[in-house]
């Protein structure tokens, strides 16, 4: 694609560590390719330790990539890696602020390093204040932050200088609804204005609903990409979850449904019984009454359309919001 | 021009630094609490071993004075690492090396305002130390400020080296203590080398830092074109050199 801003071609990244004094390596990242189109919201969606801020931190100009190319912007990222900080906006997923300097210092000077002269970045750092709703703290030093407003000021210093491309580690982490509203609306009004955005996410609403693009990223590797519709009409089935009073009567439900139901997967986790099956509420009553007849009582239903939770789970067995829910 | 925007952007790195410490001005006077009890209540003791060698009978303050601004410029200076260390960890750093900001600036601003710090406290002190009787030679004190501004570029860069190295604050504080200790120990900032017996003396020759010491005192005594003052100041600014290119590399390479 000629208007792909930001270009990968088999992006890795190994760590190599000692533990123990024996030499370890982690492969973070093992070979990632990307074709970003400018103007696009294209998000990373997976679990804890995938390689996501890995894969940002490389674009970002902050680590070495072990193999691979990349194009930002047209710049080569092994050797025009000034070009590209000039125009990228970054903002790590633990954030940068300097926290023995008020808000307004923060971005004052985050705009004169990236040449504004003094006027003009303290005109900006005030329009950015007013944007981000930092009016009331910012002229209080950042130790004195709550989480949500550190978060806010950390967004806004990536922002400030007008990025072409802006990537956005995990950017919605520790937000209140309305600041995260905001965010999103903010996000898409850059990429109005022609901005490309590379955010990571582990959050499926947040994927779903702002990204155009999504890419499924588990272990270093990207297991699916594509708009949020076309992931899930690849799945093509509703998601049915029955509960039962323990995991023994889950499975034998399993055993009973894997020879009768119509469905193309079962799986049973916990006390839970998850199947997927197209209409899956034509085939519920059906079901219903097969388990009633083998004295398998069932406690609790849902019937769920796909999500990109049941993408991640098809292409890597595993459910997101499990882990998730395992912090 | 790339020269300009790197002196520009050291320039903005420094007005952080300086406002970071007189905000705080209270670490500025912590670090001169030592030096202003060694010059209460350890110089009297000097006194009366006036007239052994090296330590002229009623110059006890000539000699000792010069040395202890050598120690404020190690001491005050070594430690600065730990507030690297703190910027490192909370990302401060990783977000200025994403900007187009030149990496030297980054260090360069943060050196500066070590320095202009020192040389404040050797004003403070060489004034409190006058009703001693201490006599000043100005042209030579004016080279000697020099002197301590290029020790504590040398400490201050050392420190950041092992900082960005190390990146943990135990680790820093055990290494550099390691190194102040001995280096103060055996550059005669206390009492003149002269008092120590000869094996001492050959060990302190290779501390690059005994060298800044008795280039220190011949530049209070005034004696400006002295062999002492140019061999102090070309060890010194080998020092600083070495040390402020390996905190730069080490820098470079956390973007690694
Ligand atoms: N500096 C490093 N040294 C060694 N291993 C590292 C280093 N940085 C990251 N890793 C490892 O690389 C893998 C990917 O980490 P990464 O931070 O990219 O994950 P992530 O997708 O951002 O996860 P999270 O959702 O938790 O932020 C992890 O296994 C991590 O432990
Ligand atoms: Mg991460």
């Amino acid at each position: 694609m000629s208007n792909s801003i930001i270009v990968t071609k088999n992006l890795r990244k190994t760590f190599i560590t000692k533990a123990k004094g024996k030499k370890q390596s982690v492969e973070a990242v093992k070979g990632i390719n990307l074709e970003i189109g400018k103007g696009e919201i294209f998000g990373f969606l997976g679990p804890n330790g995938a390689g996501k801020s890995t894969t940002q931190k490389m674009l970002a100009t902050l680590l070495l990539p072990s193999a691979g190319e990349a194009r930002v912007n047209g710049y080569d990222l092994s050797t025009q890696q000034q070009d590209i900080r000039r125009c990228i906006g970054y903002v790590s997923q633990s954030g940068g602020t300097d926290s023995l300097s008020t808000g307004l210092e923060n971005l004052v000077l985050q705009a004169q390093l990236y040449g504004l002269d003094g006027v003009t970045a303290a005109k900006r750092a005030e329009e950015f204040i007013d944007r981000f709703q930092m009016t009331s703290f910012a002229e209080r030093r950042a130790l004195s932050y709550s989480g949500g407003q550190r978060r806010r000021l950390d967004l806004a210093l990536g922002m400030i200088h007008h990025p072409d491309v802006l990537l956005l580690d995990e950017p919605t982490v520790g937000l209140d609804p309305q600041s995260r509203a905001y965010l999103w609306r903010e996000i898409r009004h850059l990429r109005d204005e022609g901005i490309t955005v590379l955010l990571t996410t582990h959050y499926l609403d947040e994927a779903d609903k702002l990204c155009d693009t999504v890419a499924i990223i588990d272990n270093g590797e990207i297991v699916a990409a594509g708009t949020p519709s076309q992931l899930k009409d690849d799945i093509g089935a509703d998601s049915l979850v029955f509960g039962f009073a323990s995991e023994q009567t889950a499975q034998q439900a399993q055993a009973l449904l894997v020879d009768r139901a119509p469905a193309e997967n079962t799986q049973v986790e916990d006390h839970l019984l998850r199947l997927r099956l197209s209409r899956g509420e034509q085939a519920l009553p059906a079901l219903l009454r097969l388990l009633d007849t083998q004295h398998l009582p069932v406690l609790s239903i849902s019937l769920a359309k796909p999500s990109l939770d049941d993408v991640f789970l098809k292409h890597t067995g595993r459910s997101l919001r499990e882990d998730q829910a395992h912090g | 021009m790339d020269k300009m925007k790197t002196l520009r952007e050291t320039g903005l790195m420094f007005r952080r630094s300086m406002q970071h410490t007189l905000r705080n001005p209270i670490w500025v006077f912590l670090n001169l609490f030592q030096p202003l009890l060694y010059l209460f209540l350890f110089m009297p003791l000097l006194k009366s071993l006036g007239g052994v060698p090296g330590l002229p009978a009623g110059k006890t303050v000539q000699v000792f004075i010069p040395g202890l601004l050598v120690m404020l410029a190690l001491f005050g200076s070594a430690f600065v690492g730990f507030g690297l260390v703190d910027e490192i960890r909370t990302g401060v750093i990783e977000r200025f090396l994403v900007t187009p900001a030149h990496r030297s600036a980054i260090l360069l601003g943060r050196l500066l305002k070590d320095v202009v710090v020192l040389l404040v406290q050797c004003l403070l002190i060489t004034v409190c130390a006058l009703p001693f009787g201490l006599g000043v030679n100005l042209g030579g004190f004016l080279i000697s400020l020099l002197l301590y501004a290029l020790i504590a570029i040398a400490m201050a860069s050392m420190s950041y080296a092992f900082a960005l190295l190390f990146k943990s604050e135990d680790t820093l504080a055990s290494t550099l203590n390691t190194i102040a200790l001995p280096v103060s120990l055996l550059s005669g900032i206390m009492l003149p080398l002269a008092l120590a017996p000869l094996w001492l003396r050959d060990l302190a020759r290779v501390n690059p830092f005994s060298y800044g010491v008795n280039a220190s005192r011949a530049l209070f005594a005034g004696n400006i074109h002295n062999g002492d003052v140019i061999k102090g100041f070309i060890i010194v600014i080998l020092l600083a050199g070495i040390t402020f290119w390996s905190a730069i590399r080490s820098l470079r390479k956390m973007a690694a």
